[in-house]
């Protein structure tokens, strides 16, 4: 494991500026490698673009008008979107948010008090319940979903929030950056003074290892609630009612209905263009509190 | 940590600390894990008509649901589908990646945190819906790049039937993921030491011969880390082809390895033959990962 985390800062730039050096030359723009990075820009907003004009079309105007030229139905996609079955767009979002909220709370909770342990603390089964728990990131989601899924039609919680909710809490991916984190950020001198101090285990973990791990665990948070809402395989495993869909399976079934009846497809649009709203206002947020560095300082193990 | 003799409670509480997750993972990975090896060994036996409720009873099968999906042609071609998917979605992902967090950290850049933000949004947005929104930009009717081309008065690929198909799901995963991976690598740029460009720029070194000697070299460990979840995730694909077999007939139910196992298991009721395919794919990712991992181990101790 490395000593820093966080990566050695340059001397000159903040974050976004160009790194400036001491033998930089005048600052004369680099075209090519500006217009480069426009055009990935651009490749990455286009659907996007397409999307927020689609949005705005009558299902006459979406396959009659240029595609980027907008459209004059945006308020009644919206108002038809939220009258289809007595509202089911909404709830569809307000479940994603319970299961991913929910989830990636209780997930960044587990991985920060699993990660402390195997990182602050030498005994006897560390390794291998390390090794057994990274083992999971490996697994295919479906070899799990499928008899998860038996498992819960046995107990009853098939087709339940529980059934989605509860095998999205571990997170083996999030114990292993809760793991780097806490090694890397809490000093072993600072857990033996609060010994010294005669602070109990728990108490040591809440008071003092708890407020260092935050900004790893937010991170953790942010993972785990992006990777619960985009999930599709285990909610469309697990659920038959509607009415627990979250917005990705909601979609879906939308889309598939609208195979057969295009007219539907203006609502499939309006409703995919909703539910990235949510997404990238988080993203774009809460985007200072993302440490990727954790991820790239993962590798110097 | 000190070497004395400490406290029983400083000994029992890692354990105290573990056992929520010990608890929830062996609920939600060990033991379905075991419920799926257990179903793969198992098969379903119908006695007479099938008719009357001990008619169908669960028998030890051996190996026989193995050697039937070893043998299955649509897994093979699934699994071959697979591979020229991945063949094409890693590099263009990752060279993509490696390419745009080069350009980032190019001095005199202007924009950067602009085309930063821009690039990464994808990941944001959900397999379902970027696969939703790529599928109605490949369709003829509402595409632009079609109605482009048809202006120009060239015929558009077809991309949504026979090899096209194979670029139009690469591309909804390089969208979805270079960002990802470009922030990885540039993150791990930002962390070199600028005292060594700037001893090669006083050795007259250009600034791509700086990226090809040292910034790549330097960003190694990240593009090893993001190969290998990249190859992980190429062998679950699974919601990109389901979003986009409503938009086309050409996408089989057994496209990829996984939704096979889904359509075995869930549309023909046989979770026998599902459970031993997803150990067989279960099978094959570890035994790849761990492939990948020794040869890279090897390398970097060969190395050093």
């Amino acid at each position: 494991m490395s000593t820093t985390l966080t990566p050695r800062r340059r001397t000159a730039p903040a974050p976004g500026t160009s790194p400036g050096s001491a033998v930089a030359p005048p600052r004369r723009t680099a075209w090519i490698p500006t217009l480069l990075l426009l055009l990935g820009a651009v490749y990455c907003l286009i659907p996007i673009l397409w999307v927020v004009t689609a949005a705005t079309k009558s299902s006459g105007e979406l396959f009659t008008t240029f595609t980027f030229s907008p459209g004059s139905g945006f308020l009644d996609n919206l108002a038809e979107l939220s009258a289809y079955r007595g509202g089911v767009y909404w709830r569809w979002m307000a479940n994603s948010a319970l299961y991913a909220g929910v989830g990636a709370l209780l997930s960044a909770a587990l991985s920060g008090v699993t990660g402390y342990a195997l990182a602050k603390y030498r005994f006897r089964g560390r390794t291998a319940i390390f090794n057994i728990l990274l083992a999971g990131v490996l697994m295919p989601p479906i070899t799990l979903a499928v008899p998860q899924y038996l498992l819960m039609a046995q107990a009853g919680l098939a087709d339940s929030y529980w059934s989605v909710l509860l095998p999205s809490i571990v997170s083996p991916y999030g114990i292993y950056l809760a793991r780097i984190y806490a090694a890397a950020a809490i000093p072993d001198e600072v857990v033996e003074a609060a010994r010294v101090d005669g602070a109990k285990e728990f108490r040591l973990f809440r008071s003092v290892a708890l407020p260092m791990m935050v900004p790893g665990l937010v991170t953790v948070f942010l993972f785990q609630f992006v990777a619960i809402w985009n999930n599709f395989l285990l909610p469309y495993i697990m659920l038959g009612d509607d009415h627990r869909f979250p917005v990705t399976v909601g979609l879906y079934s939308l889309l598939q209905q609208g195979a057969n009846a295009p007219a539907l497809y203006t609502l499939v649009i309006t409703g995919a263009l909703l539910s990235v709203v949510p997404l990238i206002l988080l993203f774009l947020g809460l985007q200072r509190y993302w440490r990727i560095d954790l991820l790239s300082g993962a590798v110097k193990s | 940590m000190a070497s004395h003799q400490p406290r029983p409670s400083r000994r029992l509480a890692p354990y105290a600390f573990l056992t929520p997750a010990v608890i929830l993972f062996t609920l939600f990975f060990a033991v379905p894990i075991g419920y799926a090896l257990h179903l793969s060994f198992r098969a379903v036996q119908v006695k007479g008509l099938g008719l009357g409720s001990h008619a169908r009873t669960e028998v030890w099968a051996g190996l026989s649901n193995y050697t039937s999906a070893l043998g299955d042609p649509e897994l093979l071609a699934g699994a071959g589908r697979t591979l020229l998917y991945g063949g094409l979605l890693v590099p263009a992902m990752l060279g993509g990646a490696l390419l745009l967090a080069l350009l980032l950290d190019t001095p005199r850049v202007r924009l950067g945190t602009f085309s930063r933000l821009a690039i990464f949004l994808p990941y944001a947005v959900p397999g379902i819906v970027a696969s939703l929104l790529w599928g109605f930009l490949y369709l003829p009717t509402v595409s632009p790049g079609y109605f482009l081309l048809d202006k120009a008065g060239i015929g558009g690929p077809d991309l949504l039937h026979g090899n096209g198909l194979f670029v139009a799901l690469a591309n909804i995963a390089v969208w979805g993921g270079t960002g990802f991976n470009m922030i990885v690598i540039y993150t791990s740029l930002r962390a070199i030491p600028v005292e060594l460009y700037e001893a090669a720029r006083l050795d007259g070194a250009s600034e791509l011969q700086i990226a090809l000697r040292i910034k790549i070299p330097m960003v190694l460990p990240s593009l090893v880390l993001t190969f290998f979840f990249s190859m992980i995730a190429t062998l679950q694909v699974f919601s990109e082809p389901m979003t986009l077999k409503p938009l086309t007939n050409s996408m089989s139910s057994t496209w990829s390895p996984l939704m096979k196992v889904y359509r075995d298991a869930f549309v023909q009721g046989d979770i026998h033959s599902a459970a031993a395919t997803s150990v067989v794919v279960a099978g094959a990712t570890l035994v790849l990962s761990f492939g990948f991992l020794k040869l890279v181990n090897k390398r970097s101790d060969g190395g050093s």
